[in-house]
């Protein structure tokens, strides 16, 4: 009996060098903050104060067993996609309709999804025959899109998005057939066009200026301009921590939140960036590795979706800032200010760390 | 097996490989490494190729890039008076400006600031406030005014403190201090509040917004347009040069109709008495002449003023800060006769030779309290002149029983009782013309007879401010025609040689039955000034000069109302003293209404204001 709950009594479940990794980068990132802030110790203060409240989501996650997860599983994505609808009409927010304000806490209901979307595929897919058959691939694939649709709706591409990217990662996991997975990127770039039907025209204008950012330079084109200065202007050595002239004069837009990573090449070079992708690198194959480890399918899908979804945040946000993809309002995790997406990603490794940890458990 | 228990649903599809599963997913797991680690390879040559390969490039754009945009606050426009003499001025003083990102500890510094310089108390709190307007790098005032000693002794150590600078401005003055701080109010430092009402770009390098009267209303027209300065900065954002200008556009200066010899003979002339004095150019509605008193200097509050000295103009006695001129609302009093009289001759319900007998008392069926003469014993018979120029209450007593409360009220609603003015200044008082609708609106009370008696001479529910009571006579001086009172005469845009004059103000002209009417009332306030009996015939100016005027009393306690209260009566208990008159007789160029609280008699200490006012606005041949 005591062997089935050891999470329950034991020393916490963590870790170690998958905790290290992430305290450093986090370590790293308020450096960095206190710099972009303008020298602000309240907001590395604040941020400190979230990052706290991560890190205990994170712990506590880690000590429950994912068997008890996946109980849990379809209770949470019905619970999401309920809030999303209620967004729909209850929805507070100047132009879009993303938060729920709850008296208490506000907060974007979308976030939830982030973790409960490749939690309800991979509870959908665990007792199923893999690689999946034609019906299951199409139930996933409608797990997946309605809660993609509704944030898209919100409107929040870039989340819906992710959280399309996520659930599309517990397919690749699963074993989907290359064949399937090149037709459903197909057909994914042909529903392309039908995409920029449905944008908001201040998205389409996003893309338009990415595409050509010289061609608005004071205004619109203004962020991908001014980012690629202080990323360039940083060197190989960068400017010196406090020492951004792009920074500090204020010409970096969004300089503490989605474009803190230009305000880390400016003042630390192509070193300082390097450093940060290695970072980003470790935890994602330490993640990977972990997850390989893990008994149920359930637990691999699972662990394995999270980390490859906080890599594509990586990805995403470092492509944005060195004008390679258009701007989308996708933070550099755990590092930018801001609230939600650091106690998800957290709660994600914690979920992670519980699935390694109780390993040799369940099977 | 218990374990089994927990994976229930895999006992139901016995087909599942976990071995083959397990191998496959770190295929996968694999695959999916490999091509992060390719995408990041792929970053990692765009950073190399922003940072190394094009990093001349960039880096010299960064330099370049230390332009900053900075706004340069235009002037604001000065106000004159009709003649041309300046009532709100720019003088160039000197104030403190502070960087807060280059000072450090901004609490320290501004403590050893304050041991050569003198600061209020809460001079870090509302720089801690203002702060926030401002971006990093910008320089925040932190006080106004210096004084010289001050920007001496600043000079001094001036090497002491990095990123403190005096800095040349200009302060807004009044010169004539409170003799019109209701008229123009006056500019104060901008805060929240007052950006919510502007355009905040056109803002950013203005320190001081208009807080009330003048500067208030005409904010628009007196801020100007904020001009860009283009500054080259090194690297720690300090000034190197300044490339390029894009120049302000100055405010307006602004020409009042006031006349300030006028403004200046009407606050002497109500000496250390509360009271207000309103005087309009009948021909166009133009004010000349706003006062009312007490007020306070409003310079003080132009450079931030301390906490207890705003206190102390606060509970001053008198309550300087209200304008009565606009805001008083003061029973109008026997002031009202000669529009009831105009309204009785209108609608036919009195001709000019129907007489009444007035016995001192006038009593109602079924009432035995009776409304009362102010004279003893009555005034015999007499006729609609001799009602005027005696003030005769009986006579007004029949009038307005006659007329009914409401035909009286819609008659004196057209010389603007009971509605605003339109006065281009805020917060205007709107008073109160009492009628059955209006009393069963706001009271819910069915209206009684003996109420429409006393509304006949202007009591009961009669509420008017001095601007009403001004504009009022102005239109029964030019026969008929109801201006919007006008402060603003014209405008001198920046640049421009000559000023414009403004449009001309709403007007409504009356219906009018029979001129000859207006004659008759005209006649009868002449009188009041002229005639043997007049109730003002103390202030009869020099021929061949003649005015026309009224008399009037506010009750202030529940006391008869007697035209020449006893001297003996305490102060706060005597009547408000009104007067309303407009001169020259004959081509009326002016038209007064003033004010004195707790003066008692109209005609003993009003009569004499307005004279005063009349004589300085005649003196100058206009």
């Amino acid at each position: 009996m005591r062997r089935l709950l050891p999470g329950w009594f034991g020393w916490p479940q963590l870790d170690a060098p998958l905790l290290v990794g992430l305290l450093l980068l986090m370590a790293f990132g308020l450096v960095v903050l206190y710099g972009a802030s303008g020298g602000s110790m309240d907001t590395v203060y604040r941020q400190a104060v979230r990052l706290g409240a991560g890190l205990v989501a994170m712990l506590i996650l880690s000590q429950v067993p994912p068997h008890i997860l996946r109980i849990w599983t379809p209770w949470l994505y019905g619970l999401g996609v309920l809030l999303l609808l209620a967004t729909w009409f209850f929805g507070t927010g100047r132009s879009t309709n993303r938060w729920l304000d709850l008296g208490v806490i506000r907060f974007q209901p979308s976030e939830i999804m982030k973790l409960a979307v490749p939690m309800m595929m991979a509870w959908y897919l665990h007792p199923r025959r893999l690689p999946p058959e034609w019906t299951s691939i199409v139930v996933s694939l409608l797990i997946l899109a309605v809660p993609a649709i509704l944030i898209a709706r919100q409107p929040d591409l870039g989340t819906a998005l992710l959280v399309a990217a996520s659930g599309g990662f517990v397919l690749f996991l699963s074993g989907l057939q290359w064949r399937l997975i090149l037709g459903l990127a197909g057909l994914a770039a042909a529903a392309a066009p039908a995409l920029w039907m449905v944008m908001r025209d201040y998205q389409r204008q996003r893309v338009l200026t990415f595409l050509d950012p010289e061609s608005d330079p004071l205004g619109s084109g203004w962020n991908i301009i001014q980012s690629k200065i202080a990323v360039g202007s940083g060197g190989l050595f960068g400017k010196g921590w406090l020492n951004g002239t792009q920074s500090r004069l204020e010409f970096i837009p969004e300089r503490h939140t989605d474009f803190i990573l230009a305000v880390l090449s400016e003042e630390f070079g192509l070193l300082g960036v390097l450093l940060l992708f290695c970072l980003y690198l470790f935890i994602a194959g330490r993640g990977l590795h972990l997850s390989s480890l893990a008994r149920t399918t359930y637990g691999r899908l699972l662990a394995g979706s999270l980390v490859l979804t906080f890599f594509v945040y990586v990805l995403v946000n470092a492509g944005m800032v060195s004008g390679l993809l258009p701007v989308v309002g996708v933070p550099l995790p755990l590092i930018s200010y801001g609230g939600t997406s650091v106690v998800t990603l957290l709660a994600g490794f914690g979920i992670l760390m519980s699935i390694y940890s109780h390993r040799n458990f369940i099977r | 097996m218990k374990i089994r228990g927990f994976s229930g649903r895999q006992a139901a599809l016995p087909l599942k490989d976990h071995m083959l599963e397990g191998r496959q997913y770190g295929r996968r797991a694999l695959t999916a490494y490999a091509i992060l680690a390719g995408a990041v390879l792929l970053l990692a040559v765009r950073y190399f190729y922003l940072q190394v390969a094009s990093y001349e490039e960039f880096a010299t754009r960064s330099v370049n890039n230390q332009v900053r945009v900075v706004p340069v606050a235009p002037n604001r426009g000065v106000i004159y008076d009709r003649r041309g003499r300046p009532v709100a001025e720019n003088l160039p003083a000197y104030r403190l400006e502070l960087v807060p990102e280059k000072v450090g500890d901004v609490e320290e510094t501004i403590a050893a600031l304050g041991r050569i310089i003198e600061l209020p108390p809460d001079a870090l709190e509302t720089f801690q406030a203002q702060r926030k307007r401002y971006r990093d790098f910008d320089s925040v005032p932190l006080k106004f005014n210096l004084s010289e000693v001050e920007v001496a002794r600043f000079a001094v150590d001036r090497h002491r403190y990095d990123g403190i600078e005096v800095v040349p401005y200009l302060a807004r003055h009044y010169p004539y201090g409170e003799l019109l701080t209701h008229v123009l109010g006056y500019v104060g430092r901008l805060d929240a509040d007052d950006l919510a009402r502007v355009d905040s770009g056109n803002y950013r390098g203005t320190t001081h917004i208009g807080k009330d009267g003048i500067e208030r209303y005409y904010e628009g027209l007196l801020h100007g347009t904020s001009g860009l300065e283009k500054i080259e900065t090194n690297a720690q954002g300090r000034t190197l040069q300044v490339l390029g200008r894009d120049d302000p556009v100055h405010g307006d200066d602004l020409i009042l109709s006031l006349d300030m010899q006028v403004q200046q003979a009407a606050w002497e002339a109500l000496g250390d008495r509360p009271g207000a004095v309103v005087a309009i150019d009948p021909s166009d509605g133009s004010v000349l002449a706003m006062v009312s008193k007490p007020a306070f200097d409003p310079n003080p509050f132009v450079h931030g003023i301390s906490r207890e000295a705003y206190r102390a103009v606060v509970s001053a006695p008198g309550r300087p800060l209200f304008n009565r001129a606009i805001l008083g609302g003061y029973e109008p009093g026997s002031t009202m006769k000669p529009y009831i009289a105009l309204a009785g001759l209108e609608l036919g319900a009195i001709t000019v030779d129907d007489r009444v007998f007035s016995t001192g008392r006038f009593y109602l069926p079924g009432l035995n309290k009776p409304f009362r003469d102010w004279k003893k014993g009555g005034h015999g018979w007499v006729n609609i002149y001799g009602a005027i120029e005696q003030s005769v209450n009986t006579y007004f007593y029949q009038l307005a029983l006659k007329l009914g409360i409401d035909r009286m009220h819609d008659n004196l609603a057209r010389f603007g009782f009971g509605t605003r003015s339109g006065v281009d200044l805020l917060g205007e008082n709107a008073g109160v013309l009492p009628s059955t609708n209006w009393k069963r609106g706001y009271l819910g009370q069915p209206w009684y007879p003996g109420e429409t008696v006393i509304a006949g001479i202007g009591q009961g529910f009669n509420v008017a401010t001095p601007l009403q009571m001004a504009n009022a006579v102005a239109t029964l001086a030019n026969g008929g025609t109801r201006f919007e009172p006008r402060l603003l005469f014209a405008r001198k845009p920046a640049g421009d040689a000559h000023a414009r004059r403004v449009a001309a103000p709403k007007t409504e002209r009356m219906p009018i039955v029979e001129p000859a009417n207006w004659a008759i009332v005209h006649e009868g306030m002449r009188l009041v000034v002229h005639g043997d009996r007049g109730t003002a015939r103390a202030v009869r100016p020099e021929p061949p000069l003649q005015m026309a005027g009224k008399s009037g009393t506010a009750q202030v306690a529940a006391q008869a109302v007697d035209e020449d209260m006893d001297e003996n009566t305490a102060t706060h208990l005597r009547h408000h003293a009104l007067f309303i008159a407009y001169a020259p007789y004959e081509r009326p160029s002016i038209a007064v209404a003033t004010v004195v609280e707790h003066g008692g008699g109209g005609s003993r200490h009003a009569a004499p204001v307005a004279r005063a006012v009349i004589d300085a606005w005649l003196e100058q041949g206009q």
